[in-house]
């Protein structure tokens, strides 16, 4: 990020680039990031990390299971036993 | 979240008392929940207590459910609630209404850390290691950016049904949701350079 206008863009458009990887930032704004984008490697990174780091949350999260104890346990709790027997179908 | 059965829940059903159906969502439902609450809590115990509670709340409440929410956005909102009176017992000056929570103000000052760690492998992303970073990235956020993440970045909400489930403005959830990742991308940057130097 060379230039002191240069960092203050980068820092005007850092506020704008959760909007634009959820794919929700207005087309003019869109259009004036992504032509920075061309022009910046660091914000370039920034954003690639960004949609990386969302990513692997969303990977490892996706392990998280329910412990079947704590499903019978759940189920009991609400008078559901009857229920038990069927798969979670999670 | 997407409905994750196929067969959607009849709210008609639930509303009558139709016990298969409520089996039903709740077979649906119950591992979102249980995974929001522990990754709010950290703690399986009281996790398990959250989702228990949700659902004697939801079964007690359903009566009155006008559906002016989605289910789930009411679901999630009962366990928000829930997880968060388990946390304002060991910090009762939590409040999720307060526009800058402590650790929530303005990044200022921060240096953005640049390393172009995205194009790593898969595995030395996803080694035990790095899943461990980065869950404890996550439990690092303080509660008032983690919920909002949680909500929105591993559950899938809106950000209006994000804000539903809080009762915060969408701003404020754009907000605390550009803050949280901001933070967790520059844990993980910090992680991944150090991987990087070994390599």
């Amino acid at each position: 990020m060379n230039g002191h206008s240069h960092v203050h863009k980068c820092d005007h458009l850092i506020s704008t680039i959760s909007d634009y990887v959820d794919g929700s930032l207005s087309p003019q704004l869109c259009a004036e990031l992504e032509k920075h984008l061309c022009e910046c490697e660091n914000c370039t990174v920034v954003v690639d990390t960004l949609r990386k780091t969302i990513s692997l949350v969303q990977t490892c999260a996706e392990d998280d299971c329910l412990p079947g104890e704590v499903r019978a346990r759940l189920f009991h709790t609400l008078n559901l036993d009857d229920f038990l027997k069927n798969d979670a179908g999670v | 979240m997407a409905e994750p059965e196929k067969q959607p829940i009849s709210i008609e059903a639930l509303k009558r008392g139709d016990r298969s159906e409520f089996a039903r969502m709740v077979d649906s439902y119950s591992l979102p929940i249980y995974r929001l609450a522990m990754r709010m809590l950290s703690n399986p115990q009281e996790a398990e207590d959250v989702l228990q509670e949700t659902f004697l709340k939801a079964l007690r409440a359903l009566p009155k459910f006008e559906g002016r929410s989605s289910l789930s956005t009411w679901l999630y909102r009962i366990a928000v609630n829930e997880a968060l009176m388990v946390i304002r017992k060991r910090k009762p000056e939590l409040s999720l209404s307060r526009p800058a929570e402590d650790g929530e103000e303005e990044d200022n000052g921060e240096e953005m850390q640049i390393v172009d760690w995205g194009h790593m492998p898969e595995s030395e992303l996803l080694s035990l290691e790095a899943r461990r970073t980065i869950d404890q990235a996550v439990d690092k956020l303080p509660e008032t950016l983690r919920v909002v993440f949680l909500l929105r970045d591993v559950e899938g909400l809106s950000i209006d049904e994000t804000a539903d489930s809080l009762g915060i403005s969408q701003a404020a959830v754009k907000t605390r949701l550009l803050r949280a990742r901001l933070r967790l991308r520059d844990e993980l940057s910090n992680y991944y350079r150090e991987r990087m130097k070994e390599t």
